[in-house]
């Protein structure tokens, strides 16, 4: 039998006795019978936790793990360093509640104190919440941020991860805020498509850097065009990449967003991850969720708490600017473990080697027939063609333990690399690609 | 506990200041000391209506947040932007931290007197 | 202590990466200007940092943690196990579905035994979180209405006790709330329902057990009432520990509803999330159902998207390998296991608030589901003492407070929720603490503004927090 209650049937039924009660049953006698589950859950009968253990490796054992990962769009194969699992397994870090309670919680303050930082560095902007669910919810609830009260419509470019524009949309649907999707042209926003779209009614224009397709837009253009009209600028970031690439604040973004995966969080079959969000400083309040602030204790000594909580759901209830209350404080720590053992160089390294793999791929590829689909600049994803047909590609990569780019509806192919495809690897890719294409 | 004798008061425990055919709203001494320390304010903005007895307004504690009510419908003329730094100005002089200045004033609540509010104040804090 | 940036030295650092095999790109027009001040620590040092960052925090694993409404429970370490294995930990979730149908087992099972425990036909994971699946839900019902061209049904209607992610995400939702007072015993005053409700009635969210920790006697009637009037029912699963394999939400009468697999169902909060907060829902919902829905062909799953769907509300699946550790947990609890977890929720709570009810005052007196409410109204203004000095004392005690000020309908409250996985002597030292800090509070009240004292810090200044706002380091 697998459970976790502690005491045994005797010391239940003593306990049952010294509360008054003569059996379980009256102690849910305020449930109505006719509510009462009679005949019992149609489930199977519990396991011990050695076949439990076994079951699930079962189940992990039906999944193919790749060895080498050639895609992205949304979910990035980086290398995780041993330290991140090791520190972020701390049973302290893993078991404990939000940190309301400041005088026992200090560590997970500090340390999502410590995240904020990072990603105001990271993004250059001034003021960052303590996480919300991933990129794509990040994103919406930055659209929320700058709703004004003559200002709603959203509006997002189409060179971003549908992923992403999706939930947005989905949140559009929930608020009844005007959506729309700025079309793309050459792999690009465009931009004469934004400038007709933007008015008064503009709240905020969404974009990706580097957008869905890999490539680095024209992102001061944008940012001018958005501020012209008073509209908000809120970029969607690679926080990797962000170590190589202007920083949102450098193109004038009042909101920066993103997906934390990269950040030393696996794969794992898309969650969980985590959502980063940072603003200029006259939006702070306007963050949602939780926000950590430092401040001192009646002794003086520095002391960190949760800090503009009545701007939250807990306090404000409907008027709250979100209902986010749980949010992914764990993955938050494993970004910031991250963050600090790739330090400021490590992580610059990384960005540079995820684009100069790419680019060598890119080059690679386009020697056999795979040409670049938009001859844009690019940070570590691309698109090209695909001279065969793209699922029987991906087959015989499969095969060989490739996990190819991600075949897209037109039968063109959006590649990925990261610092852990190694040259060797990429050519093994290649030759692959050329004998499928050859035959 | 102060009642300044030349304001008129609110039963939800505004201020009313009259300055020539606008007025300046603010909350009461024994209101700042009821919601505590105060750490932020909400402020309409210029042009605005308010309506009387709806909220035009609301004030942060660390873990509450109140509304504040409007003694008059009008059209804010005026917001006093120095709350939006220094929130605590409001718990340390109630009386000068006015929160709006409205104009064309169309109707206004029942109004007390300093007498009559400090009673009516004294009465809800026993009670 | 040091923040990590503190620590931070030039030139310092990880040997990680290898040098690059292959020629640098060119990023010129694109490249950072912006210096970046990320930390420069040797490994150990950094490992330092950690560790002394989780000697100041206090998890299920440090101690008693009976925070009410939050079920803070053992988290079993196999959770973790099946978790770590590399079938789950590695795999993109944009491979083929082929190579993926470990996970969409691990879903579908998930789903399938979810339903069977809540009385629910469908279920989505893509919710994160509690309020995620609040706003999934209420999503559903916003869809629902408008495919039968019912677009007057705008309101949303909310017990004054409910979290306040309710009405925060009936809100988001685009509904107008309507808050309904609760009746003297802590339930839905049906009067003020039936006056509630009508054409304008999109639904009602509720929680049950409620807020104070009672089965609501009326549940059917309640849902019957919302139901005749058009709306639908929304069950808040926060509370579904007390009655799980006891009773079910769909035989309540309740059309959808969330889980919290981070409460219910074992797996760790990790200092605020990552949880999952499924939700799930009646026949009628499912085809509004958010994310790809999984298809068994002979045994073959695979992904697709009803046209009809909402959308999303997250990327891919959901918190995945949460949902892995909630399967683990229901699959060693069971048929027999999953009841037994409630009935000693139930009796932990009821136990505990008798050892307490001679001193403390019960918000309610009747015999309690998972969690019971004491109100210190009295204590107060007897003593001085409130609700918080009185949680801030039990620090001292190695004790987590339970929650304090909630819910709302009870003065000076704190809600008291031990679980099932608290031992007997756990319970009866927890009992013999919270009378001491009773005694302590009687004897000088005052002297317990003072609390804690063996903490690392003392209590914050939280107004300065709030007012002037530190909410990360300058450089």
């Amino acid at each position: 039998m697998g459970r976790y209650v502690a005491s045994t049937a005797a010391e239940q039924q003593e306990m049952l006795k010294a509360a008054g009660y003569a059996s379980f049953d009256e102690l849910f006698a305020g449930i109505p019978e006719h509510v009462r589950l009679h005949q019992g859950l149609r489930i199977p009968e519990g396991l011990s936790e050695m076949e439990a253990l076994a079951r699930m490796e079962e189940l992990a054992e039906k999944n193919t793990v790749f060895r080498h990962i050639f895609r992205g769009a949304g979910a990035y194969a980086h290398y995780i360093p041993a330290a991140v699992k090791s520190i972020t397994s701390k049973e302290e870090f893993l078991t404990a509640y939000t940190p309301y309670q400041a005088e026992i919680s200090q560590g997970v303050l500090q340390s999502i104190f410590e995240f904020q930082t990072m990603v105001c560095d990271l993004t250059g902007l001034d003021a960052a919440n303590a996480s919300v669910y991933d990129g794509a919810t990040a994103a919406a609830e930055a659209t929320a941020m700058c709703q004004e009260r003559k200002r709603h419509t959203v509006l997002v470019s189409a060179t971003t991860n549908p992923e992403v524009l999706k939930v947005i949309q989905t949140y559009c649907f929930g608020s009844n805020t005007p959506f729309q999707v700025i079309p793309a042209a050459g792999g690009v926003t465009d931009s004469d498509a934004l400038r007709e779209a933007l008015c008064e009614e503009t709240a905020c224009f969404y974009v990706q850097q580097p957008n869905y397709y890999g490539i680095l837009e024209d992102y001061q253009s944008l940012s001018d065009a958005v501020h012209e009209k008073g509209a908000k600028f809120i970029m969607g970031s690679n926080p990797i990449a962000l170590a190589a690439i202007k920083s949102p604040s450098e193109y004038g973004a009042d909101v920066a967003v993103g997906e934390g995966q990269p950040l030393g969080m696996p794969l794992a079959f898309g969650g969980p991850y985590l959502g980063f969000m940072a603003a200029s400083a006259s939006m702070t309040r306007k963050l949602p969720g939780r926000i950590v602030g430092q401040t001192t204790d009646h002794d003086g000594n520095r002391a960190f708490v949760l800090t503009l909580q009545a701007r939250e759901q807990h306090i404000r209830r409907e008027k709250a600017s979100s209902n986010i209350c749980s949010n992914q404080a764990l993955c938050a720590l494993t970004a910031g473990v991250y963050l600090s053992v790739m330090g400021k160089e490590g992580l610059k390294e990384a960005a540079l080697q995820c684009t100069a793999k790419a680019h060598y791929l890119q080059k690679a590829l386009e020697e056999i027939g795979f040409s670049l689909r938009y001859r844009q600049p690019f940070f570590h994803e691309f698109v090209t063609t695909c001279p065969t047909d793209s699922s029987a590609l991906m087959a015989a990569l499969e095969k060989e333990g490739f996990l190819g780019g991600l075949p897209l509806e037109n039968g063109e192919i959006l590649w990925c690399t990261t610092e852990k495809n190694t040259k060797q690897e990429m050519d093994a890719l290649v030759s692959i690609c050329k004998e499928v294409c050859g035959k | 506990m102060t009642y300044p004798e030349n304001l008129k008061y609110v039963k939800s425990h505004e201020w009313v200041k009259e300055e020539g055919d606008t007025v300046l709203i603010g909350i009461t001494d024994y209101a700042q000391d009821a919601l505590g320390d105060l750490v932020f304010v909400n402020l309409p903005e210029p042009g605005d209506e308010v309506t009387a007895g709806e909220p035009f307004a609301d004030v942060e504690s660390v873990k509450a947040v109140s509304d504040v009510f409007s003694p008059v419908t009008g059209i804010v003329k005026e917001i006093n932007e120095e709350l939006l730094d220094s929130p605590e100005l409001i718990n340390q002089a109630p009386y000068d931290a006015w929160f709006v200045r409205v104009e064309q004033i169309t109707d206004e609540e029942d109004y007390m007197d300093a007498a009559a509010y400090e009673a009516f104040a004294k009465e809800e804090a026993e009670g | 202590m040091k923040l990590i940036f503190e620590r931070s030295m030039p030139g310092r650092g990880c040997s990680i990466l290898p040098p690059c095999d292959v020629p640098a790109a060119d990023l010129t027009g694109f490249e950072r200007e912006k210096e970046l001040h990320l930390p420069e620590i040797s490994e150990n040092d950094i490992s330092r940092h950690y560790t002394e960052l989780a000697k100041q925090t206090h998890g299920v694993n440090d101690g008693f943690y009976p925070l009410g409404s939050c079920t803070m429970k053992y988290n079993p370490k196999v959770n973790e196990a099946a978790a770590a294995f590399p079938g789950f930990t590695g795999i993109h979730p944009l491979q083929p579905a082929s190579t993926v149908q470990g996970c969409l087992e691990v879903l579908k099972q998930a789903e399938e035994l979810l339903c069977e425990i809540t009385g629910m036909d469908g279920m989505t994971f893509q919710p994160a979180a509690g309020a995620h699946g609040e706003f999934t839900g209420l999503l559903l019902i916003k869809a629902w209405h408008q495919s039968r061209g019912d677009s007057k049904r705008t309101k949303i209607i909310v017990p004054d006790s409910a979290h306040g992610t309710n009405p925060a995400s009936a809100a988001m939702a685009g509904f107008t709330i309507v808050n309904i007072p609760s009746s003297p015993d802590g339930c839905v005053d049906l009067e003020a329902l039936r006056k509630a409700v009508g054409e304008d009635t999109a639904g009602l969210m509720l929680t049950n057990p409620n807020t104070v920790g009672l089965f609501d006697k009326n549940i059917t009637e309640i849902t019957r009432i919302v139901h005749e009037a058009g709306g639908l029912c929304y069950y808040d699963g926060a509370n579904l520990n007390a009655v799980m394999g006891i009773a079910r939400p769909g035989d309540m009468g309740f059309d959808v509803m969330h889980l919290n697999l981070h409460k219910t169902f074992s797996t760790p909060h990790g200092g605020g999330g990552p949880g999952s907060g499924p939700c799930g829902c009646r026949e009628f919902l499912i085809p509004f159902l958010p994310g790809p829905r999984i298809t068994d062909e002979n045994g073959q799953l695979s992904l697709h998207s009803p046209e009809t769907s909402i959308g999303c509300v997250k990327e891919f699946y959901g918190n995945f390998l949460v949902v892995v550790k909630a399967l683990t947990y229901i699959l060693m609890l069971g048929k027999e296991g999953i009841p037994e977890a409630a009935s000693n929720a139930v009796l932990n709570a009821n136990y505990m608030m008798h050892g307490l009810s001679d001193l403390y005052d019960m918000a309610f007196e009747e015999t309690c589901m998972h969690e019971f409410v004491m109100c210190l109204e009295k204590l107060k203004h007897e003593t001085g003492a409130s609700a918080l000095d009185v949680a801030k004392t039990l620090l001292d005690y190695g004790i987590h407070p339970p929650t304090m000020y909630f819910p709302l309908i009870v003065h000076e409250a704190l809600m008291i929720e031990p679980t099932e996985t608290e031992s007997r002597e756990t319970l009866d030292e927890a009992i013999a603490v919270f009378r001491e800090v009773y005694a302590r509070a009687r004897k000088d009240g005052e002297a317990l503004h003072q609390s804690p004292s063996t903490t690392p810090i003392g209590r914050p200044d939280e107004v300065t927090a709030a007012r002037k706002p530190v909410i990360r380091y300058q450089f």
